[in-house]
């Protein structure tokens, strides 16, 4: 199966390329129509939010624009991963401390701009490091009063950390099911450190009581809309971006490594650099949807590092449709609709579903969301081939819609 | 006339037969009465006299009132030892030891009458008693006791002991008890000796009664003004800490034993599910936490057998959690072999699941676990080291599960064919081997055993639904630190990595420590992707 699926998708991705320069875009159909909603959405929900008065139907409230907001965030955050895991098959179980990171980063530059509003009043030290009696700043807190070196650091922050594991891993060949092990004791060995008080990021408590950022309070509605309109870009460029690694010649080597890596590196390509440059690439996507997330819910602590948190951003992308972009960003956002919904009503009951879905989903749809629509599109297309055949008989089945949508499909374990 | 004669023959024998005892009865129940009065220099030579006495209720009575626990009833003016109990007051009596009520109000009892002086009187008079008592180990503790507080007034009584004692062991200790005393006696000689006795003897507290006499004291002086004693003192406490730091080294050693017995109860059972078969389960932790509630559920059952319940709960724990570990593998695991990522994601799901079933069955609590008498206290091995049971039990009960677990795999049917099914699962399967019941059973096994740990960590941990979430990562650190499929590499591991985490930890900080070890393991990954003791042989891609 797996000689098959590599010999289809080069195939099918030679005849996209063809097409045209952009057809690594426009041959993507359910793609454009995710880009097309988010884009809607990000156009629409601020105009009902700041224009539509209150009492009216139409009306978003703000705490719902902060809760899309959020699920953007984990959209993007589950783009990183269906980028590695789809595509390249690394599942790490610590992605989510990339976003951690970067959340840090962001948290550090928003903590520096509360300046002499603290409690304590201290214009240089952020509260915690008042309380704990530390006689000045740490020198790892230089440079984030400064907005465009806290942003370097968002991306760098990920990005080193999974450059120096990823280069120590795949270099040694560790694959599967250990790395899926050690990237998840890596996030569990960072949760460990950032709860430690002396670390100096603000231990248990984390970075919270942000006043600003770059000027705009966080507490008014048209800097929340706007952080929202930010992230939905977010997503639309992360994408757009993903789509393009997937699609170009070195996605198909990705493709390919996930399939069967050991006959990709006998073909001549040097594997582990594919995968650190994805590993890298996709690390630095976390941290920037960490970045976005802290600002619109207002805290960061060692809880993002929890293993079971990284856990949960595979089973959005394997929910929503592993191999798919668009379906890992369905999956986020529709089991964190789910997430908020369940907990707020049956708070009992959520870790059953959760629990359930993981379950289910691996065991009956392996494809996810995505691949039951599709299953469900090819049967159709084979009920009207069938009757198109019984219509006019001797006419070839063979090219029915549903083998173009097969790009990418059926991702090996 | 001959009966009556004989009638008072008889009599005149019992008299004498039991006269002493008599005497001594009425002479106790005289003395007690005389401690209940109001006279309180009275009282103080009733205590001196009742310590005289040869009769095992003496030290009980003086010791309650010394603590204050010595009542009377107002009803019968009986004496007795008030304890707060449930509901009042549970009291004995003083005479005949029997329990006589377990809930009194404290309205119906009288306390006896002490001060400070007459306390302290007792303390001494306690203390003396000890160092006179029949059982070595009482003599010895008192002994012990002695060097901790040293008091002068103790002098005469230790010097009494000291002439009568014959058991070598007991005679130092309160020869050294004597030189707490005398450190700081105004005659050298007295003081030389008092240091001379201290040699070689292995407690924590006579290095610190030493090093306080080397310090100087504020105006520059030494506190010890001999020269010569000094470095007799010094020579001593050397001696001492050079024992001291072989001794520590032992109780590390051993704590580090006891955290990997404990790393590797968790880890074997995950030894033969992961290792074995091949299969990432990641509720292994959850089975350990079923474990330790099967405990907790065991000793609700049995509230009078506490001791016996953990015998109880021990193969109760390994049916409830493999029969749980049979149904995962029946129902889920099975359709996902040879996907070892879903496997990892749906066993994921299971232990969300099993952990929001206790806590709505247990509430998300933490449960507490009674840990039997046999269990808690230590051996104290001299004065610088001492191993508690739970710990020394939790060792012994690893290597006992290891061993039972080898003696399966390598010499039963059962092992046999487990073997043969991981070996080569097509040829086990056409010579007939049920393959589906052998990986069933397997799991189970694997499950049982995580069941099993989970008994043994219900005695050094809280019970609650996260229980299992703290050692899943670290059994699979174990696991794959050990080599995969190597009974022996994860009991290396698993020791190794107790004991290196116990000598990082004061250096580091427990946290520290922890942080370290897996960076350590994501590092010694990178070198041998296959663990300590990799198996050889035709293993390409795994």
């Amino acid at each position: 199966m797996n000689d098959t699926t590599l010999i289809n998708t080069t195939m099918n991705h030679a005849k996209v390329l063809e097409n045209s320069r952009l057809g690594w875009l426009l041959n993507d159909v359910a793609g454009k129509r995710l880009l097309t909603v988010v884009l809607a959405a990000i156009v629409i929900i601020p105009l009902l939010n700041l224009l539509v008065p209150p009492d009216s139907f139409f009306h978003v409230s703000t705490y719902t624009v902060g809760l899309l907001g959020k699920y953007l965030c984990y959209a993007l955050l589950a783009l990183a991963v269906d980028l590695i895991w789809g595509y390249c098959g690394i599942l790490s179980l610590g992605h989510g401390a990339f976003f951690a990171l970067g959340g840090y980063a962001m948290g550090m530059y928003m903590m520096r701009q509360i300046g002499d509003r603290g409690v304590y009043g201290n214009p240089l030290l952020p509260d915690f490091m008042v309380f704990l009696n530390w006689p000045e700043l740490p020198w790892y807190w230089y440079g984030f009063d400064n907005f465009a070196f806290a942003m370097l650091m968002v991306l760098l922050a990920p990005a080193i950390l999974a450059f120096v594991f990823g280069w120590l891993t795949f270099r040694s060949r560790v694959t599967g099911v250990y790395l899926s092990i050690i990237t998840q004791a890596m996030t569990y060995a960072l949760m460990l450190a950032f709860f430690q008080n002396d670390m100096g990021f603000g231990g248990n408590n984390g970075l919270t009581d942000f006043k600003d950022i770059l000027g705009f309070s966080l507490q008014s509605d048209n800097t929340k809309v706007a952080l929202f309109v930010l992230s939905g870009l977010a997503v639309i460029l992360g994408y757009l971006l993903c789509r393009f690694v997937v699609a170009s010649k070195l996605g198909r080597v990705l493709v390919s490594i996930r399939d069967a890596e050991s006959r990709t590196r006998f073909v001549g390509y040097r594997v582990e650099h594919y995968k650190l440059f994805v590993f890298v690439l996709s690390a630095m996507l976390a941290g920037i949807a960490g970045a976005l997330y802290v600002p619109q819910v207002g805290i960061i602590n060692p809880g993002e590092f929890s293993p079971i948190n990284s856990i949960e951003i595979i089973i959005w992308v394997a929910v929503g449709g592993r191999g798919f972009l668009y379906g890992a960003v369905i999956g986020a956002i529709l089991v964190n609709y789910g997430k908020t919904f369940f907990t707020g009503a049956f708070p009992e009951v959520w870790l059953f579903m959760l629990g359930a879905l993981f379950v289910v989903s691996t065991l009956f749809f392996p494809q996810g969301v995505v691949g039951i629509v599709q299953q469900l599109k090819q049967k159709r297309a084979e009920r009207t081939a069938f009757r198109t055949v019984a219509q006019q008989s001797g006419a070839s089945t063979e090219s029915t819609p549903a083998n173009d949508s097969k790009i990418l499909q059926e991702p090996a374990p | 006339m001959m009966k009556t004669f004989l009638n008072i023959v008889f009599t005149v024998a019992l008299a004498l037969l039991f006269s002493p005892a008599m005497a001594e009865e009425d002479s106790f129940a005289q003395l007690l009465n005389e401690l209940g009065g109001t006279n309180l220099s009275k009282k103080a030579t009733a205590l001196d006299q009742l310590a005289q006495l040869d009769d095992e209720r003496v030290l009980p009575t003086l010791e309650a009132l010394m603590n204050n626990a010595l009542y009377q009833q107002k009803s019968d003016n009986q004496f007795v030892f008030a304890e707060s109990a449930a509901d009042g007051m549970k009291i004995t009596s003083v005479v005949t030891g029997a329990v006589l009520d377990e809930a009194v109000s404290s309205r119906d009892l009288r306390k006896i009458i002490t001060n400070n002086s007459l306390r302290s009187r007792a303390r001494n008079l306690v203390a003396a008693t000890r160092l006179m008592n029949k059982k070595a180990e009482v003599r010895e503790a008192a002994a012990l006791e002695l060097i901790k507080s040293p008091n002068i007034e103790f002098l005469q009584p230790l010097d009494n002991a000291i002439a009568r004692e014959k058991v070598p062991a007991i005679q130092q200790a309160l020869q050294v008890a004597r030189g707490a005393i005398t450190l700081d006696h105004p005659d050298e000689i007295e003081r030389l000796k008092a240091v001379q006795a201290m040699d070689g003897f292995e407690h924590k507290q006579v290095i610190t009664l030493l090093e306080q006499r080397l310090q100087k004291n504020a105006d520059g002086s030494f506190v010890e003004p001999s020269a010569l004693v000094r470095t007799t003192a010094q020579e001593v406490v050397d001696g001492l800490k050079k024992s001291e730091m072989f001794y520590k080294i032992i109780e590390d050693t051993f704590f580090g034993l006891s955290l990997g017995s404990v790393l590797l109860l968790a880890a074997v059972g995950l030894a033969i599910t992961f290792g074995v078969m091949g299969v990432i389960n990641m509720a292994h932790g959850e089975m350990i936490m079923l474990g330790a509630y099967t405990t907790y559920v065991v000793q609700l059952l049995m509230p009078n057998n506490i001791g016996a319940s953990l015998i109880v709960a021990v193969p109760a724990a390994f049916l409830v959690a493999g029969l749980m570990g049979v149904i995962i593998e029946r129902g889920v695991i099975r359709f996902l072999y040879g996907r070892p990522l879903e496997t990892l994601l749906a066993t994921f799901g299971i232990s969300l699941i099993l952990q929001q079933l206790v806590r709505t069955i247990f509430s998300p609590l933490n449960r507490s676990v009674i840990t039997p008498e046999w269990m808690s206290g230590s051996l104290e091995i001299n004065g610088f080291l001492s191993l508690t049971y739970n710990r020394l039990y939790i060792v012994l009960f690893a290597l006992a599960v290891l061993f039972g677990l080898m003696l399966l795999l390598k010499k039963s049917f059962f092992g046999l064919q487990m073997r043969a099914v991981t070996q080569n699962r097509a040829m086990a399967s056409s010579m007939g081997i049920r393959t589906g019941w052998v990986d069933a059973m397997t799991f189970g096994l694997g499950s049982g055993i995580a069941g099993i740990a989970g008994v043994a960590l219900s005695q050094l941990t809280n019970v609650g639904p996260n229980l299992g979430q703290a050692y899943i990562i670290d059994s699979f650190m174990v696991v794959v630190f050990g080599g995969v499929g190597n009974l022996w590499g994860t009991f290396v591991a698993a020791m190794g990595l107790g004991v290196a985490n116990k000598f990082i930890e004061p250096l580091s900080g427990a946290v520290l420590a922890k942080i370290l070890m897996l960076v350590f393991i994501i590092l010694f990954i990178q070198r041998r992707p296959r663990g300590l003791f990799a198996l050889k042989g035709r293993f390409v891609e795994g």
